[in-house]
């Protein structure tokens, strides 16, 4: 079983991708995918008090049971829009 | 409605044509443009990324609360990804309604829902050094 995670912006940097592929273990949820992402790119670890996590496009928790077919995207704290006005 | 990330420049003429209808009396614009200064620093371009199939759908989400809201006649919000230069436009919300207080006033909430929730990041570079801007912090990737 495998989920497609889609990394952004200074995640993508820290990983040096934009997309991974996670084998799915028994009960992975997005946190857990994320732990095992640290392990693959150490880049990423200590930054789970900021992202939040999608799955397939819709955000949800850390606990959320990510399947077979899942696209989970890890999200940092957005900053879009207009320039600080 | 309309609801779109995209690489080429933004035409807020498009936008503007696309939410007017007869009944709309008062057609708001926000334009969200590139400036050349942020907390102290001369900033030379701006770098956009986005999760664009995730941004259009939250996009149409906010643009339903606030359609929920006030009583507006159409939605059209768009922004760019990729190298932006000082003085061009990163976002365009546009808003019509028959009055102009509800244009004005649903444009305001949606731009500052838009930055609270829809996944796109800039990356600011300025001379010497560049830096994701995250939320209201700033992060420390430079």
């Amino acid at each position: 079983m495998k989920a497609k995670v889609r990394l952004f912006a200074r995640l993508s940097e820290l990983a040096g991708t934009r997309e991974a592929e996670v084998e799915l273990g028994e009960g992975l949820t997005a946190g857990g995918v994320y732990q095992a992402l640290c392990r693959r790119y150490p880049a990423l670890s200590g930054l789970n008090g900021s992202i939040r996590y999608a799955v397939n496009g819709e955000y949800a928790e850390p606990e959320r049971r990510v399947g077979e077919g899942d696209e989970l995207a890890l999200i940092p704290p957005v900053s879009g829009g207009s320039h600080a006005v | 409605m309309l609801f779109e990330v995209k690489r080429a420049a933004l035409d807020p003429q498009l936008l503007i044509d696309h939410v007017r209808k007869d009944e709309s009396g008062a057609v708001a614009l926000f334009s969200g443009v590139v400036r050349n200064e942020n907390l102290g620093r001369r900033v030379l371009y701006l770098e956009y990324d986005a999760y664009p199939e995730m941004a259009e759908s939250v996009m149409r989400g906010i643009a339903e609360e606030v359609m929920g809201r006030w009583p507006i006649t159409d939605v059209a919000i768009q922004h760019r990804t990729g190298r932006l230069e000082i003085g061009e436009t990163s976002l365009l919300v546009a808003v019509s309604a028959p009055h102009r207080k509800e244009a004005f006033e649903a444009c305001h909430a949606l731009v500052d829902r838009f930055k609270e929730v829809v996944p796109v990041w800039k990356k600011e570079v300025w001379e010497g050094g560049e830096e994701w801007i995250e939320g209201e912090a700033v992060s420390r990737s430079g």
